[in-house]
């Protein structure tokens, strides 16, 4: 269970939001809306722990998530603009690594098949480098059917995505929120999910 | 998976930094040319004269091997922070300062192992007696990491600032004075027959401390930049 309290939020000299509230239980789902520049990624950054809180709380199971980093780490799964794939390496290898430095060992089957499901299966023996933008994209979000997490964040999840793409990343988050997962996510797109999510609006 | 120390997580990192670097070969290659080639350059301009070429040696091929353990280090960070990887390293339940000390040890690897092996061969361009051929390597054997954990705090404070090279460069040098002094006082200390484990000593002193202490400060200073 996820809860936010009376969330602030500072960015130089100003003031983006302030007064967050929500509560999210296993299986619901929360969407931020706003302008360009009015705080989501912000939001979702204070969400994950990367960037300290101005003011206010956020707790995990009831406790404040700063005094119980670790075990909040553990299950949080933080997918942000930057993709963090490396261009060296393929499809496949980056996949594997960032189950590796995210604490998981995963199996070569399991890579495959996520990729497989993100309809990369062609592209798993080739570098990064060499993939489009939407199919870089894919991969980045292979990583959400791969590792077992029970709270995603996700900032614009559907950027660069086709329309055949979006509909499995929506059916992925569907299906994570069946399983009594939490999702948070950031959007410009309508994202016509199974569970109406709850909705917020930052910024003026 | 309990992986509390992180020693998981620091050989994880460790080996994906190595296959990046294999991956590219050249600019894994650059630093060590660099070495090689400033190491060659100063007996063609100083001339044949044994003597001299003796007395500066160990200045020089220190000098070079710190200028090309510089030379890496601003990539050191730069790339996993521009796509991302380093926010998620920081958001993973293993300890940040389990993958700095990774990252740290696989620029080791790439640069500082090598520079410590190609040194003596080096060193014979300078008429360097070969009994301290083997000290020079030693030094720089524990030298090295020093430099490593010294620079990666560097490149840590001036991730994402443009123009951190040079900044980065200005920050660091002056702090590479104690080591440069202690690794070039061994080999001489060698060469006059006084035997270099005091200065060895110290250098294992300071590469303690540096492991210990480091770690810490390069964590502290990616959280800042990741904010």
């Amino acid at each position: 269970m996820l809860e936010v309290i009376n969330l602030g939020c500072l960015r130089g000299e100003r003031l983006l939001f302030q007064d967050i509230n929500f509560r999210l239980e296993p299986g619901e789902s929360l969407v931020v809306t706003g302008e360009n520049g009015s705080g989501k990624t912000s939001l979702l950054r204070m969400l994950v722990g990367l960037t300290p809180l101005f003011s206010g709380s956020i707790q995990w199971k009831s406790r404040p998530i700063d005094q119980m980093v670790g075990e909040y780490r553990r299950e949080l799964l933080y997918c942000g603009h930057p993709l963090a794939l490396k261009d060296g390496l393929t499809a496949v290898e980056n996949l594997h690594s960032i189950a590796a430095l995210a604490g998981e060992t995963v199996s070569l089957t399991a890579v495959h098949d996520a990729l497989d499901q993100c309809g990369l299966n062609a592209c798993a023996p080739m570098p990064v480098r060499a993939l489009s933008q939407g199919q870089k994209r894919r991969v980045h979000l292979a990583k959400l059917l791969l590792l077992k997490r029970s709270l995603w964040v996700l900032d614009e999840p559907l950027t660069a995505l086709d329309v055949n793409a979006s509909r499995h990343i929506v059916q992925a988050i569907d299906q994570h929120l069946r399983s009594g997962g939490i999702a948070v996510l950031t959007t410009h797109h309508g994202l016509p999910l199974a569970f109406t999510p709850q909705t917020i609006r930052v910024g003026a | 998976m309990n992986d509390s120390l992180g020693l998981y997580a620091c050989c994880r990192i460790a080996q994906r930094d190595l296959k990046l670097a294999m991956r590219r070969k050249s600019d894994a290659a650059t630093p060590l040319l660099f070495f090689v080639i400033v190491a060659t350059l100063f007996p063609l301009g100083i001339g044949t004269e044994a003597d001299t070429l003796r007395t500066i040696a160990p200045g020089v091929l220190w000098v070079a091997a710190l200028l090309a353990t510089m030379l890496s280090l601003p990539k050191l960070f730069e790339d996993d922070y521009a796509d991302g990887t380093l926010e998620q390293l920081a958001l993973s339940s293993a300890p940040l300062s389990a993958f700095v000390v990774g990252k740290i040890a696989a620029h080791w690897l790439l640069t500082g192992l090598p520079v410590a092996v190609l040194a003596p061969l080096l060193a014979l361009q300078f008429h360097l007696p070969s009994s301290s051929l083997l000290v020079l390597s030693a030094t720089l054997m524990i030298g090295t990491p020093v430099l490593g954990l010294i620079g990666a705090i560097g490149a840590s404070l001036t991730l994402g600032i443009r123009g951190g090279g040079i900044l980065l460069a200005l920050l660091v040098l002056p702090l590479y004075v104690p080591v440069l002094i202690f690794g070039t006082g061994a080999v001489d200390a060698a060469a006059a027959g006084l035997g270099a484990t005091a200065n060895l000593s110290l250098l294992g002193a300071m590469l303690v401390i540096g492991f210990f202490f480091a770690p810490w400060a390069i964590t502290a200073a990616l959280r800042i930049a990741l904010e």
